[in-house]
């Protein structure tokens, strides 16, 4: 879907309000409405940043740090981000409340000039280097998307945003999350939680099965009668398999069964019900239903998405789209090889990316990627699993690099240390976020 | 004609090619960035259990990475990850990072354990670990404002063996009891 001059005026119009459809639609659920005021005329070099998560924040900051001539404008449309990585701990009662995954922007703008903007971004115009958001309109000389995901709800029948409030995804980290702690409270002990996973790709290859891990970890302790089901679309589990598997072997046998290709296609909120390929219907107690994903909303209604329709594909070196020049694209949006759509990846490629974006304004060499990944699953309180990767470019697609990475060793030996380590991970990665 | 319109998406598909991968090689910067995520921006560290890697001796970094890399060195994450580097880059990132400016962290450390600690670097450490653990030679590591949640589990490594100890270090912590040994560590975590 690329949009043309005349599409663009009459979204600017209409106010663009396509959000909703994609379960993008704001907080208070009415969709946004552009504005067409300028919002802050553009004097000097600017780049503009969409989404302030793992990706969006790191991009605008060490654009900043390598070149403090060029403003950067970072768009996001809270006042603050909550981490999905250790989401699924505050879902497991392990963590009290969300207020350790939180950041703000304020020492983003303090301490590296960058300049927030609360607001919704409800357009993008390729041609014209313009962004219309809820404020008003910003012209950009170079535009990074980090819009994380939205969900193909098309794909699920009846799964609406009246019953996400009954059905909680809690794939965004915020209300959902709290919604579905809260529901798993109230549960009565003897009662069966049901979660549902997307076929991949989706955004956080292991989480499905770190969230049926803290679930477990939830009831083992609390209401220890209940059951899990996990009914996972994929073969198998997606990630860390034999690890997540010799986890739940020793330690949720009696409460958790994993079901693999067990695709949902359609939910029934009023009976609390989900339909496997439109046929079995398995009742909860408590539903999770994680639903097919694609790049967030903004990507897809600026023309950025793939053959596929759903991920952005992007130059290797820079995360330049290959749809549209001076538009990057990073994090659990794009498509981008080897790497996975983790908190960790959309941090380092923001890395790359700012690199590269501050290279090309001015007129340098781009520099070759080389990025990281490394990311920690909690199967108990005290115990975590990892995989970790180093990528680098070969014949133009991002790879990992030969005999390197590689998940935790199989016998649990480690994870121990790696929860302790996960911790520090945490606070890390969020400060580099947030200061 | 139907030849020639492969030849023509062939050569067409090859100048996109080349000029995708018109790129200078990873630099130093480019490097280190990747690490920040855990390591910290510029390579000081938040993260109680990860050790700050800016102004880090840089010989310090090279042999650890070195000792990752092949085994020798036992690790969760970093034998993983020191196999995508190549000695080369290794050394890049030494030599990033301990370019970088010291890191002071604020933590919280007994003072009575520091005043003990600080007199045992003076008679015991001083000769490795110059002046306070804030210089780095050879491949002594700069010890000052380390976390002391990274300190303590890389010394209970040392006494149980899992990092083997090296020899000069291990003359003197060897006749120490824990609780001493304990308040260095709260010393070199408490200077600035």
């Amino acid at each position: 879907m690329t949009i043309d001059r005349r599409d663009f005026l009459r979204l600017l119009g209409a106010g663009a309000g396509a959000g909703a459809l994609y379960g993008c639609a704001t907080p208070g659920g009415a969709p946004a409405v552009g504005s067409s005021k300028e919002l802050m005329p553009k004097t000097g070099r600017r780049v503009v940043v969409v989404g302030g998560g793992y990706g969006g924040t790191i991009a605008a900051k060490y654009i900043r740090m390598m070149d403090k001539s060029i403003e950067v404008v970072l768009i996001e449309r809270n006042d603050h981000f909550v981490s999905c990585p250790f989401s699924n701990l505050y879902i497991g009662g392990i963590i009290k409340d969300l207020t350790p995954l939180t950041i703000r922007y304020d020492k983003l703008v303090a301490n590296h000039g960058v300049k927030f903007v609360q607001a919704e971004v409800t357009a993008v115009d390729p041609a014209a280097k313009t962004v219309v958001t809820s404020q008003g309109t910003l012209k950009y000389d170079r535009l990074i998307l980090s819009p994380g995901i939205d969900f193909r709800l098309g794909e699920v029948k009846g799964y609406d945003a009246a019953a996400m409030e009954i059905m909680p995804h809690a794939w965004k980290a915020g209300p959902q999350t709290v919604l579905l702690r809260k529901q798993l409270e109230a549960m009565k002990d003897g009662g069966t939680v049901v979660m549902s996973a997307p076929l991949a790709p989706y955004r956080c290859p292991p989480g499905p099965y770190e969230r049926a891990s803290m679930i477990s970890f939830y009831l083992k302790h609390h209401k220890p009668k209940s059951k899990l089901i996990l009914l996972d679309a994929n073969p198998d589990v997606a990630s860390k398999g034999p690890l997540f598997k010799k986890g739940w072997k020793d330690n949720y046998a009696s409460i958790f069964q994993y079901m693999p290709a067990k695709k949902v296609t359609e939910v029934n909120a009023s009976s609390r019900s989900v339909l496997i390929e439109g046929i079995d219907e398995v009742k909860g107690d408590v539903v999770n239903v994680i639903p097919p994903q694609r790049a967030g909303h903004i990507a897809v209604a600026a023309g950025l998405v793939g053959d596929d329709k759903n991920w952005c594909p992007v130059n290797a070196t820079t995360f330049e789209s290959t749809k549209h020049k001076d538009i990057h694209v990073i994090g659990d949006a794009c498509i981008a090889g080897a790497m996975p759509k983790s908190g960790y990846s959309a941090n380092s490629e923001a890395k790359v990316c700012a690199t590269n974006v501050v290279a090309l304004m001015n007129g340098k060499e781009p520099v070759e990627l080389s990025g990281i990944n490394t990311c920690y699953s909690y199967i108990t309180d005290k115990e975590a699993i990892s995989v970790a990767g180093v990528y680098a470019v070969k014949d133009g697609k991002i790879i990992g690099v030969p005999n390197s990475g590689g998940v935790s060793p199989g016998d649990y030996s480690q994870a121990k240390t790696e929860a302790i380590y996960a911790e520090s991970w945490l606070r890390n990665i969020l400060t580099e976020m947030s200061t | 004609m139907r030849m020639r319109w492969r030849g023509l998406t062939l050569a067409t598909g090859a100048i996109l090619f080349a000029a995708g991968a018109h790129a200078a090689p990873a630099t130093p910067e480019m490097l280190a960035n990747a690490c920040a995520g855990c390591h910290g921006t510029y390579g000081g560290s938040a993260g109680p259990t990860m050790p700050s890697l800016a102004n880090q001796s840089k010989t310090a970094i090279v042999e650890a990475m070195k000792k990752f890399k092949s085994g020798e060195r036992l690790s969760s994450i970093m034998g993983r990850l020191a196999k995508g580097y190549s000695d080369a880059q290794i050394e890049a990132l030494g030599g990033y990072f301990s370019a970088q400016k010291f890191h002071p962290t604020v933590q919280t450390v007994d003072k009575a354990k520091v005043a003990r600690g600080a007199s045992l670097q003076e008679a015991n450490c001083s000769r490795c670990h110059l002046d306070d653990g804030k210089d780095g030679k050879d491949d002594t590591p700069v010890m000052a404002s380390q976390w002391l949640p990274y300190l303590q589990m890389q010394m209970a490594d040392y006494l149980s063996g899992k990092r083997k100890i090296p020899e000069k270090m291990e003359e003197k912590t060897k006749p120490m009891s824990r609780e001493d040994l304990d308040a260095l560590l709260h010393f070199y975590a408490s200077v600035k």
